[in-house]
């Protein structure tokens, strides 16, 4: 494990968790969202743990985003608060 | 929520530390799951006879959630209205689109015109192209994964999910009509419950074999083979039916979120 990868991996994490939930967009949220499930995917794999990084990859960066983007495409793409 | 946060915080002082072999997690059932796996179930990836064998009641109620999510979102959105807009056609050989007011429609057989959404997508011919290409190398990859979860990363999960996203490359790519032309709204429903009945029917199968539910050292009792390699294929069929359940729930989802539950337009 190096720790200035693992580092630079948590900060961009931390990043995309605190945009994702202040960006009044919500593409640019279900885009932001897609980012940190792959920089989690990216910290599972460090830590060893390659079921759970695949699943998050799959899941997480693939399916849920696009998901979010139809939703988003669905309703409106402002949030109100 | 500063100051719970902070807590949570100091809260993590008193974790052990990463991979440390005497935290209480791992000093139970985890040495034992890892030095009897291979030999009692003929699985290299620990990981895999856990999900499926040793915890295999988790796993077939984690599969149950997926299903019951599926069931949600359909019991949400789906509605059997039509939508009352214009029809919008593209004549195939000229590549003009044609706009046609009310509710008058060209049959859906006509060779000569395309369907196309009422909000207006370009023709991208490399876009389809490569999806049309794409789409079964991925199908391939995820029916790998599904298959080799014994011995690599993966499994029915996993697979399930890809296998599904192929189908909404499909749906994003084209439009929704080609993906449920491809994968009816029917079949992908009987599709979901049939991946859960899988699971708990060969759960159900140990215990007609006079075992215990999910025990599949019993099916080598009808499979020609040993009681370790029939846990091992066990496993596999388990897989096959998460699999098939997570593929119909998440295209299931997909359609009913893009179409507003009309599946008439998608994304």
């Amino acid at each position: 494990m190096i720790w200035q990868l693992d580092l630079a991996i948590l900060t961009l994490l931390i990043v995309c968790a605190v945009a994702a939930i202040s960006v009044k967009d919500l593409l640019a949220t279900a885009i932001l969202f897609g980012a940190y499930s792959f920089m989690m995917c990216l910290l599972w794999s460090i830590m060893a743990a390659v079921d759970v990084a695949f699943t998050e990859a799959s899941v997480g960066a693939g399916v849920s985003t696009v998901f979010f983007v139809a939703a988003v495409f669905r309703t409106t793409r402002r949030t109100k608060d | 929520m500063i100051l719970s946060g902070g807590l949570l915080l100091y809260a993590t002082k008193d974790f052990p530390s990463w991979g440390d072999p005497t935290s209480p997690a791992s000093t139970h059932v985890s040495p034992r799951y890892l030095k009897k796996s291979l030999e009692e179930t003929r699985v290299p990836n620990v990981v895999t006879s856990i999900l499926a064998d040793y915890r295999g009641y988790d796993t077939m109620f984690e599969t149950t959630v997926i299903f019951c999510a599926g069931v949600a979102c359909f019991m949400l959105l789906r509605t059997f209205e039509k939508r009352e807009t214009d029809h919008y056609y593209r004549h195939v050989p000229t590549g003009i689109t044609i706009h046609i007011k009310g509710q008058r429609e060209i049959p859906i057989e006509s060779k000569e015109f395309e369907k196309i959404d009422a909000i207006w997508t370009p023709y991208d011919l490399i876009i389809n192209t490569v999806s049309r290409f794409l789409v079964p190398f991925i199908q391939l990859f995820a029916l790998y994964v599904i298959a080799h979860g014994h011995h690599s990363p993966g499994g029915g999960f996993q697979g399930g999910v890809i296998l599904g996203a192929s189908m909404i490359v499909l749906a994003i790519a084209f439009n929704l009509r080609t993906a449920v032309r491809r994968l009816g709204e029917r079949i992908d429903s009987i599709m979901s419950a049939l991946g859960v009945f899988i699971y708990s029917g060969i759960g159900a199968l140990c215990v007609l074999l006079g075992a215990n539910f999910l025990d599949y050292k019993a099916l080598a009792q009808i499979l020609p083979i040993d009681r370790v390699a029939a846990r091992s294929d066990g496993i596999l069929g388990v897989e096959i039916g998460v699999g098939i359940a997570v593929m119909a729930v998440m295209i299931c989802v997909y359609n009913n979120v893009a179409s507003e539950g009309r599946y008439d337009e998608g994304l």
